[in-house]
């Protein structure tokens, strides 16, 4: 079976374990579902009815396999506060998380690539020494917290952006971008820090290998050298790392989206939280874990085209 | 070809800077224990050190600028920031040691029995792991904090949840790599219970990378602590927290700037701290590092 196939069936049991996590956690929850849900105000009828629309009157086999069922045909229920299907909320808001995610990881790599070569090209000089240093402090600064200081100087003391929202890319790609930029630096720049790191150590562990050295004395330059040999080489754990990155920025879009007012799924599994909507943290969960696993497996398939030596037969 | 001198061979050319060697004493980990120290002395030390009380309310002092009487300003309620940031320590130290025991407590035995025994139980305990590790780390404690309700208590449990896997997976990791050593060999060819030998021989061998786990995990859980309370999802008002306090901060961000500085300020300090000592511990205890330069 070719590897892309088989790479594609191996998601489905990641998604079936973060499913089945997903409905177990929410199944722990302590007191009755449909009064925390509804509250303690709710008229007993309106009780009864969204448990037998949770199915909390059959045993917990039972409703999992229902539930499983309902997720195949990606049916995620109604949720309560909103009064509208999880699965239409959710795919309003995945685009937005999208978007800030992929742009963080412009920002990331955008920074971490050019900081890293030229702090291995000159390993021990003062850059990278800075490098070094100015990674270890971009790690231990809390994305949210550089959100508020990104909004402290670009968006009071000097307004250049704004301070909060999100305009739609088809609807004006120019406001698109400008709502996203605070959002993705904030997110992107501790990333960056870390594969800042990873992309010096590659770098360096490949410039000391017998092929560098054979191909400068057949007479190529540096630069080719780099960008022909030795990036191919140094930016295969790269590609892996900065792939599972896309997971912490994932996970890291929740925070930043409360920070800056950003409609995206994280935003909608806090509402989900504090109204006590667990259809929508559901959703939001899986959609999220979802896209993990998937990104996951993107990651895997790009080794192809960046590693030769793996075959995917 | 070029005879400028090469920056691509700089790390190979003799006589080129070599990397700097490496003192008894290593830089990050004087700096990280320092920081640590210091932080650690700082929230212990709290309700000596703290002007006020932390959660003194003061209507008529709300929102002073730094200095005067109120070294780093009030808060919207007129709550000493000072206080506040030193009292909040105690909460991110407390919440950060707790949730490393709950990971460690049942990750590392998890880890090494699975590794120990092998076999069927293995691939059970690291299934699990691995759905565990399915979800990005946040998402996972954000998703327990939904399950058990919001709260200091439940932030610790669920950071506690994210870190079982990670130490899981490293205990399984080493006590592959020694249970077919000599000294495992020779305690049960002496007729040594396997209990005993996983605890008595297996763990103190893999010990090292345990601690320096522990201490980036430290990092990581005093960081997932901050955010959750920024969520609204961690320690609650009018518990001070690191977390809960930029939370509070956000809504007055351009009347009162000071609110949003020192809170952040202390995470980054905390965090930085603690990963520079696992770094630290990291070339103290594992040999392989040594001299290396691809940290």
């Amino acid at each position: 079976m070719p590897f892309v196939v088989r790479r594609l069936l191996a998601v489905v049991p990641t998604v079936l374990v973060v499913a089945t996590a997903t409905f177990l956690a929410l199944q722990v929850v302590p007191g009755d579902v449909a009064t925390i849900m509804l509250g303690v105000d709710a008229r007993p009828e309106e009780l009864g009815r969204l448990r037998r629309e949770l199915g909390l009157d059959r045993p917990l086999v039972v409703r999992y396999v229902e539930w499983l069922g309902r997720l195949a045909r990606i049916d995620l229920g109604t949720s309560v506060s909103y009064r509208e299907p999880v699965t239409r909320l959710v795919a309003q808001r995945l685009p937005v998380t999208v978007s800030v995610a992929l742009g963080a990881m412009v920002v990331a790599l955008g920074v971490a690539l050019p900081v890293g070569i030229a702090a291995a090209r000159r390993a021990w000089s003062p850059l990278d020494l800075a490098a070094l240093a100015g990674s270890q402090l971009g790690l231990a600064i809390p994305t949210f917290w550089l959100g508020i200081l990104l909004l402290l100087g670009f968006a009071a003391a000097w307004p250049v952006f704004p301070l909060q929202g999100y305009v739609a890319l088809a609807h004006d790609p120019a406001q698109w971008l400008r709502h996203l930029a605070l959002p993705a630096l904030a997110l992107g720049l501790e990333r960056a820090a870390a594969l800042t790191r990873l992309v010096r150590a590659a770098v360096l562990d490949e410039l000391r290998r017998d092929y560098v050295r054979t191909a400068r004395s057949k007479g190529l330059g540096d630069a080719t050298v780099l960008r022909r040999h030795v990036l191919r080489n140094a930016l295969i754990p790269v590609l892996t790392v900065a792939g599972l990155q896309l997971g912490f920025l994932l996970g890291g879009t929740i925070v930043i989206e409360q920070v800056f007012g950003l409609p995206g799924l994280g935003r909608l599994l806090l509402q989900g939280i504090y109204a006590r909507d667990l259809l929508i943290v559901q959703g939001a969960v899986l959609a999220i874990a979802t896209m993990f696993a998937l990104l996951n497996l993107v990651v895997d398939l790009l080794y192809a085209a960046a590693d030769p030596r793996i075959t995917y037969d | 070809m070029s005879t400028r001198p090469s920056a691509l061979r700089l790390p190979l050319a003799p006589g080129s800077p070599a990397p700097p060697r490496r003192h008894r004493l290593n830089p990050p980990l004087v700096a990280g224990g320092a920081l640590v120290a210091t932080l650690v002395a700082l929230a212990l030390g709290a309700p000596l050190l703290a002007p006020y009380d932390p959660t003194a309310v003061d209507p008529a002092g709300r929102l002073t600028p730094p200095g005067g009487s109120h070294l780093l300003g009030t808060d919207r309620l007129g709550r000493d920031v000072a206080s506040r940031v030193l009292h909040g320590g105690r909460v991110a130290m407390a919440v950060g040691a707790t949730a490393v025991l709950i990971g460690a407590g049942a990750g590392v035995p998890l880890g090494l029995v699975a590794g120990y025994r092998g076999g069927t139980l293995d691939s059970l305990v690291m299934r699990v792991m691995d759905g565990l590790l399915a979800f990005p780390a946040l998402l996972l404690a954000v998703m327990t904090i939904a399950a058990l309700g919001p709260g200091h208590v439940q932030a610790m449990v669920a950071i506690g949840i994210v870190l079982i896997p990670i130490f899981a997976r490293l205990s399984r990791a080493q006590a592959l790599a020694v249970r077919h050593q000599e000294f495992v060999l020779a305690a049960r060819a002496l007729g040594a219970p396997e209990g005993r030998i996983v605890a008595r021989h297996v763990l103190p061998n893999i010990a090292g990378p345990l601690v320096i786990q522990g201490t980036v995990a430290f990092s990581g859980a005093v960081l997932a602590e901050a955010s959750l309370s920024y969520l609204g999802l961690g320690t609650q008002p009018p518990t001070p927290s690191w977390g809960g306090m930029l939370q509070e901060a956000r809504d007055v961000l351009f009347i009162a700037w000071w609110m949003a500085i020192w809170p952040g300020v202390a995470v980054a300090a905390a965090v930085l701290g603690f990963n520079l000592l696992g770094d630290g511990l990291r070339d103290l205890l594992d040999p392989r590092l040594r001299g290396g330069a691809g940290q």
